[in-house]
């Protein structure tokens, strides 16, 4: 088990360590001069020839990445020139808000889409199930930035043009020392995305459900004599974790990464706003910062998923 | 007192298709303490019934009475039920392996049942599972409580659930074809253990099987199905005898374990009818050989006979026995010339690395083999023995690790990529799984065309005219050529995998358990196939299986594996009549056989019913 785990450990390492060649390397050939975007365009040739110096742009390429590397793996990410201000310290300080954004969106689409589909499952092609498959399927066509337009019209505008407010228009405050407010300004965020994404978990648990139920061993547990909501929601479930566990992970993984669009609609300082500055501004460190940061989400995703899959099956135990 | 009676239940399921009629007004009666058997082939209704009984079908239709503890189960609301099932009727069902949860304890599973049932402490239940699972025959009680299913094998999963099932010592326990998915020796000790429980704690038992020869050593008495109607009942003894109705006596024909030496299995002909509708006569007629002109006309009266046996036909007296007159068929011996000849063959899995180098799993060790042009060889032996793993070795498809095997005097292991693939050509195999073996999203005609295909031998009308003869040749109609192999039944397709065999004319024909999945009617139809194309072919076969009953009819030498190795080889009636290795006596003496059977002496018909049938 040890030696499984360093081994997936030591793969996250190596597809880290391709990544950041990769974006390194992606922008030191990409046009444009960085010197000159640190000191601006009035900038005199000698000028733009110190700080190359300084900032170590006059040297062979592989060595500056590994100087690059160096500093990364004790998390220094490099200096935005633009923000003033070092990468880590700004991709930490919109960690929060995406933080509380996915955390929240998670609990809710998983309030929200595994009972859709565990009740299509229980009645399949029943009026129940049938306007949860429709749930679904509005659920996977409408556009986040759509679902998000609309949930402000409704929930913050018109009520703001009848004098009071119902929700505020986005921003983030922080967790402390008002939980209330915290979570009042998240709430149309949250469930912004949580109905697109608790579609997919909708489909994905009904189908499963669908197959687990028809399985023999919840023939047996009716047959001992156990409640149906028993029967359902222990013996069921539980042989449908696991899929959907793999799934979570790697959406988890991919939103910490930063949820551009609902970051944008609802003006939350997150790391996907961040990102979406950064490119156009043509900010270099703080890309490479948030490249490598949603990477580093996955590959620790992926490796907890698979701990999550031997803890959920004895069978591979 | 009867502890369940059944009067006039039908299940009606309604699906896409329209509606099934699974079960058709069947009636009968549980003694105290006696153990029923059920005994049908797969879509005869048997399973659906004592389901339907315990609510487990929450879409069938079910209408009639089932009474049991003075009440009517089919009256009762589903909490009502609910506390019936587990603690007062207990089930087993047929696969220990999928049966029980695989993310749950053996222990915690049969403890949530007390827990559902009793108010009982966590120790306590845990004490009470603990004892039980001891009492039948897991050792290390105590600490096997804490292990998963599939952490058991087979034979031990199936323990567990007849722990669980008779854990609140229910009066009555119903076992679907519980002995189904074991192995011969495993399944005699679940049937011991079972009617050993059964006397010591006085629990009725319903034994749901297809399997006739198990019924008659142990059955009080017998309920024969078919297509959802009760052909036959009655006390075991006499229905074995001399069973009162043409299709019981078919059953009985058609199974191999009723063995003469030579004789053709009497198969019954056809196959069983759709349950969408349901006829005006008898649903037995179109395959009965005692058919007379009104059976198709007239549903057929309940005969009771002196002996106690009912029976749902026309006939007043016992059926022709069509196995008298059928006369067996010389076999032509087999030639002298030596089609496959093998050598020390070893395989090992895993090891060998560098690291543990000799740690792997041995799976052959050592098998000297030879096969005769035009002979049929047995190869049995337990799941796990290597068997099928040997047929693979021999068809090429798996590396071994050493040894030597000659096809037609080549040494394999010498051929180069052209010249094996030409070898190829000469070993066919044909597989267990009528369902799994053919590409569903393929037509028939183009799976039995492949060999053709990929050989490039036929092309075109010359393809379709070879493949329409081999289906000719195998008894499926050549105008089925474009059909999908879902349109087919389990034995039409195990004939269609023969087809595609047989093309390129093979020196050998490797069946890997051919009839296993097959019922015993229609188990009997393609083994009566397999004969026939040997001996108007001259083909030579290798026969694996596990039914020693199976193997003994269409073999001439078998060969017992165990463990990997061949540990006794002989010709078939030699072995049986005097086998030598003590794994092949353990072997013989746990296959059942059906009693012999004898006239009806003495048998009057009592009385006679016109049943209205709904």
């Amino acid at each position: 088990m040890i030696r499984y785990l360093l081994g997936r450990v030591a793969f996250g390492a190596l597809i880290l360590l391709t990544l950041s060649m990769f974006v390194f390397f992606l922008f030191f050939v990409a046009p444009g001069d960085p010197a000159r975007m640190v000191a601006g365009d009035k900038a005199t040739e000698t000028q733009l020839i110190q700080i190359r110096t300084n900032l170590g742009l006059d040297r062979p390429i592989h060595e500056q990445y590994l100087s690059f590397l160096g500093k990364a793996v004790t998390g220094d990410l490099g200096f935005s020139y633009r923000n003033q201000q070092p990468v880590a310290k700004l991709i930490f300080n919109r960690l929060p808000a995406t933080l509380s954004l996915v955390v929240g969106g998670v609990l809710v689409w998983l309030a929200v889409g595994i009972p859709i589909g565990i009740m299509s499952a229980r009645h399949p092609g029943a009026v129940r199930d049938r306007l949860g498959q429709g749930f679904i399927l509005i659920g996977l066509s409408f556009p986040t930035f759509v679902l998000g337009m609309m949930s402000l019209y409704l929930f913050y505008f018109l009520p703001r043009q009848s004098g009071f407010m119902l929700f505020p228009a986005g921003g983030f405050k922080p967790f402390l020392p008002n939980p209330a407010i915290w979570a009042w300004h998240l709430i149309l965020p949250w469930t912004t995305l949580a109905l697109t994404t608790a579609a997919v978990y909708a489909r994905l648990t009904r189908g499963q459900m669908l197959e687990v139920m028809g399985e023999d061993y919840i023939r047996t547990a009716r047959a001992k004599g156990l409640s149906e909501r028993k029967v359902v929601w222990k013996h069921g479930m539980r042989a449908t974790l696991t899929p959907l566990a793999t799934q979570l992970g790697a959406d988890i993984a991919l939103l910490l990464g930063g949820a551009i669009v609902i970051e944008q609609v609802y003006g939350l300082q997150g790391v996907g706003a961040l990102a979406v500055q950064a490119v156009a501004n043509q900010d270099r460190p703080i890309i490479i910062g948030v490249v490598l940061l949603g990477g580093l989400f996955i590959v620790v995703a992926n490796i907890i998923v698979d701990i999550a899959y031997v803890l959920l099956d004895p069978r591979v135990r | 007192m009867a502890v369940l009676e059944a009067r006039h239940l039908s299940v009606d399921i309604p699906t896409e298709d329209g509606v099934i009629h699974a079960v058709r007004d069947v009636s009968f009666a549980l003694e105290a303490g006696e153990l029923f058997g059920i005994a049908g082939e797969s879509g005869s209704g048997k399973s659906v019934l004592t389901q339907a009984i315990l609510g487990l079908l929450p879409n069938a239709i079910v209408t009639g009475d089932v009474l049991f503890e003075g009440r009517n189960l089919l009256g009762l609301k589903p909490a009502e039920l609910q506390s019936i099932r587990g603690s007062r009727i207990g089930m087993i069902f047929q696969d220990p392996m999928s049966s029980l949860h695989p993310y749950y304890t053996v222990g915690s599973q049969i403890t949530e049942m007390i827990h559902a049932h009793e108010k009982v402490e966590k120790t306590v239940a845990r004490r009470r599972a603990i004892d039980l699972l001891a009492r039948v025959g897991i050792s290390e009680a105590d600490r096997r409580f804490d292990s998963f299913p599939h952490q058991f094998s087979g034979g031990m999963r199936q323990r567990v659930m007849i722990a669980m099932a008779l854990i609140l010592n229910p009066p009555l326990v119903i076992a679907d074809e519980p002995t189904t998915a074991l192995d011969v020796t495993v399944q005699a000790q679940i049937v011991a253990l079972l009617d050993e429980m059964r006397r010591e704690r006085g629990t009725t038992v319903v034994m749901i099987t297809h399997d006739l020869g198990l019924l008659s050593s142990i059955a009080d008495h017998v309920m024969v199905m078919y297509a959802g109607r009760r052909m036959e009942l009655g006390p075991s003894s006499a229905l074995f005898a001399a069973p009162a109705h043409p299709y019981t006596a078919g059953l009985l024909a058609s199974s191999p374990a009723n063995y003469e030496a030579g004789a053709e299995l009497v198969p019954i002909p056809g196959r069983p009818p759709s349950l969408l509708d349901t006829p005006k006569g008898c649903v037995f007629a179109p395959r009965c050989a005692s058919a007379l002109p009104r059976c198709t006309t007239e549903a057929p009266p309940l005969r009771v006979f002196s002996d106690g046996l009912q029976s749902l036909c026309w006939l007043e007296g016992p059926p022709a026995d069509a196995a008298a007159s059928v006369a067996g068929i010389a076999k032509a011996p087999a030639a002298d010339e030596i089609v496959v000849k093998v050598e020390g063959v070893r395989l090992t899995y895993g090891g060998g690395s560098l690291f543990n180098p000799g740690a792997g799993f041995e799976v052959l060790k050592g098998i000297d083999l030879e096969l005769h042009r035009g002979e049929t060889l047995g190869l049995v032996g337990e799941s796990g023995c290597g068997k099928s793993t040997f047929a693979r070795v021999l068809a090429g498809l798996i590396p071994m690790t050493h040894g030597k095997v000659s096809l037609l005097g080549r040494d394999l292991g010498s051929l180069d990529g052209r010249a094996w693939q030409a070898m190829r050509r000469e070993v066919q195999l044909v597989f267990q799984n009528p369902f799994g073996a053919l590409n569903p999203r393929r037509r028939v005609g183009a799976i039995i065309g492949d060999p053709y295909r990929i050989h490039s031998l036929a092309s075109g009308t010359e393809r379709k005219r070879e493949v329409q003869r081999l289906m000719e040749l195998v008894g499926l109609n050549p105008e089925h050529y474009n059909r999908f192999p879902a349109e087919f039944s389990g034995g039409q397709r195990q004939r269609i995998g023969i087809a595609r065999a047989l093309a390129l004319n093979p020196s050998l024909i490797i069946y890997d358990e051919p009839v296993s999945a097959l019922d015993v009617s229609i188990q009997a139809q393609v083994l009566n196939l397999m004969r026939s194309l040997q001996r108007d072919l001259d083909l030579t076969y290798l026969f694996i299986s596990h039914d020693l009953a199976v193997v003994r009819h269409v073999c001439d030498r078998i060969a017992v594996m165990q463990a990997g190795q061949i540990v006794e080889l002989a010709d078939a009636e030699t072995l049986y009549r005097a086998p030598q290795h003590p794994y092949t006596r353990t072997l013989l003496a746990a296959s059942v056989t059906t009693p012999p059977r004898h006239p009806a002496a003495g048998r009057t018909l009592v009385s006679s019913n016109v049943v209205e049938v709904a």
